[in-house]
């Protein structure tokens, strides 16, 4: 929006100003801007201005193959990388009619969680840091280093991994693996005690989010609001449980829920999430089942190397797999996982090609951002800070 | 897929005028409505105690270039406490509008405007219906499928010295 957009802007209010928030402001989280009719220093109307980060990635998608748009999805919401793998690869596997064999699914499992965790620490760490406990994100970001560590080590990248394949995953868990995995389940729970420590009692932290950006399970659910803010609102719901994916029925967890459906349950609600995805992360790593890691489909799925070196038909199938993708049949589907940030779903029409005739991606920090004028009209300018914090987004997501 | 069934004869029963074409793919439930039923549709959908889609997942549009109507506006509708699915769908030509469905569910309001800005599809009574992802003076819709790529020319050392010239 340009500035003569702006000014279009109706104000609603008479001695009213007009500010802008962003779109660089330090706690917009990137590049969102917020477009705030001040009354004194209390919020009449809020209105969010996105799309600044916009790369065209739903049209980018259109033009690849199958196989090269999980690079994409990488780059979307690009702290929770692997959970927006999933959810592209889910959707084409159910379009395809195929299923990742037990092991892959278990370490999907194990995965997510983590990239949960990760995407969790990097909200408590800079949404602290937003309302002036400085300290948090060095802590948060030293666990991160953690589990990035980790992810480079499956797939020689930090954070655009692109791990999980087709039918499975890129290749199986490298050496060292489990150890690692232990490492982080054995000494996390404690590294979240500290930081409750920190936060969870301090005065000048309940000051700044109890009863702050309050919004009700009815209207949550109107906007389409997903994820932990929809449950710090007492909505019991959890794709996880309700449509399990990947095998997640076979794991034991709790949906941790809120009640006041304020900054400081979304706080609770996400740092029980971590505890939470450190259980099934223990649960999956002791049951690690033998086997492949990448389902064998004939025309889907890359021949395995020592084949491709020996065998000429291998070679061909691998060549024409690289170069012309796969044709899945013509179809609709809709897959939708539980993302760390809300419903994270894919929406994949294929015209019998081998590229997908339409690609769409439901982002949940679109739909929860489009909650933030109900959250902070009425409200102070200093509160605006703490809801946008607490409604974790992401731009590279929003905007695609 | 009892629940879908069920959903669908609950459907065909209340507004069977509305339903234009039914189909199940991988176990999903797509229902194409006529446009002019769409909010009524939705409204009953959300309202029925037995269906009570009241979380609406994602609304799209789908470009069918060469067919007729042209677009598909697709709604991804959740029920919570029914833990069920429904995909609808409505055809949509160049020159047509469709009801906006803001006053079913609020959460379309955004998702609207996406579709508006990447198709160019017109949804009528929706309260803010401008572009928002797309500069405000961004000509096309770039999720047409006749909106190319990428836009303007390339630069190589043999047009370098001329202005970029844009399709």
């Amino acid at each position: 929006m340009n500035t003569e957009a702006a000014a279009k802007i109706q104000k609603v209010g008479k001695n009213t100003v007009l500010i802008n928030m962003g779109p660089q402001h330090p706690s917009t989280h990137g590049v969102l801007r917020v477009i705030l009719e001040l009354d004194g220093e209390t919020v009449v109307k809020a209105t969010p201005d996105i799309g600044f980060l916009h790369t065209g990635i739903e049209k980018t998608m259109e033009n690849k193959t199958y196989a090269q748009v999980i690079p994409l999805t990488d780059r979307m919401d690009y702290v929770a990388n692997l959970s927006n793998n999933l959810a592209y690869l889910l959707a084409v596997e159910k379009l395809l009619d195929i299923q990742a064999p037990p092991k892959a699914q278990v370490i999907r499992v194990l995965l997510t969680e983590l990239t949960r965790i990760n995407s969790h620490l990097v909200w408590v760490g800079s949404h602290a840091m937003d309302l002036g406990a400085q300290s948090m994100i060095m802590y948060a970001f030293r666990e991160r280093e953690k589990l990035l560590d980790l992810f480079e080590l499956c797939s020689g990248q930090r954070m655009m991994t692109s791990y999980f394949r087709i039918g499975g995953l890129a290749q199986d868990i490298p050496e060292g693996f489990e150890a690692k995995v232990r490492e982080i389940a054995e000494t996390f729970p404690d590294r979240f005690d500290d930081y409750e420590r920190l936060l969870t009692k301090n005065r000048i932290w309940l000051n700044r989010t109890v009863g702050v950006g309050k919004i009700s399970t009815e209207d949550a659910i109107d906007l389409g609001v997903s994820g932990p803010i929809l449950r710090a609102s007492g909505m019991k719901w959890d794709i996880r449980k309700s449509n399990p994916y990947s095998g997640y029925e076979k794991f034991d967890f709790d949906i941790p829920t809120g009640e006041n459906g304020d900054v400081y349950d979304r706080y609770l609600v996400r740092v029980e999430e971590m505890r939470q995805s450190i259980r099934i992360v223990k649960q999956a790593l002791d049951g690690i089942p033998a086997g492949d890691y990448v389902a064998r489909v004939p025309g889907v799925v890359l021949p395995p190397k020592e084949e491709v070196m020996s065998n000429i038909e291998a070679l061909i199938f691998q060549f024409k797999l690289v170069v012309e993708g796969f044709t899945p049949p013509v179809g609709e589907v809709y897959h939708s996982i539980e993302g760390p940030k809300g419903e994270i779903g894919y929406y994949i029409v294929s015209d019998g090609s081998n590229k997908p005739y339409r690609v769409r991606v439901r982002p949940p920090c679109f739909a929860n951002l489009s909650a933030l004028p109900k959250m902070v009209e009425g409200r102070l300018l200093a509160d605006v800070v703490a809801v946008i914090g607490s409604i974790d987004i992401v731009l590279g997501e929003i905007d695609r | 897929m009892e629940s879908e069934n069920s959903i669908l004869a609950r459907l065909k029963n209340k507004i069977p005028q509305s339903v234009v074409e039914v189909s199940e793919f991988r176990g999903e439930l797509t229902v194409v409505v006529k446009r002019e039923h769409i909010v009524p549709v939705c409204a009953f959908l959300r309202d029925d105690p037995e269906l009570s889609f009241d979380f609406l997942s994602d609304l799209t549009a789908v470009d069918r270039l060469g067919r007729k109507p042209r677009f598909d506006v697709v709604y991804h509708s959740y029920s919570i406490s029914r833990n069920h699915r429904i995909r609808l769908k409505v055809g949509v030509d160049e020159d047509q509008s469709v009801e906006s469905v803001t006053s079913v569910w609020s959460g379309a309001n955004w998702f609207e405007r996406e579709v508006f800005d990447m198709f160019g599809i017109n949804f009528e009574n929706h309260p803010d219906l401008k572009r928002i992802l797309m500069p405000d003076d961004w000509e096309g819709h770039p999720l047409r499928k006749d909106f190319p790529l990428t836009r303007e020319e390339v630069m190589f050392t043999h047009n370098k010295n001329r202005p970029p010239k844009i399709e």
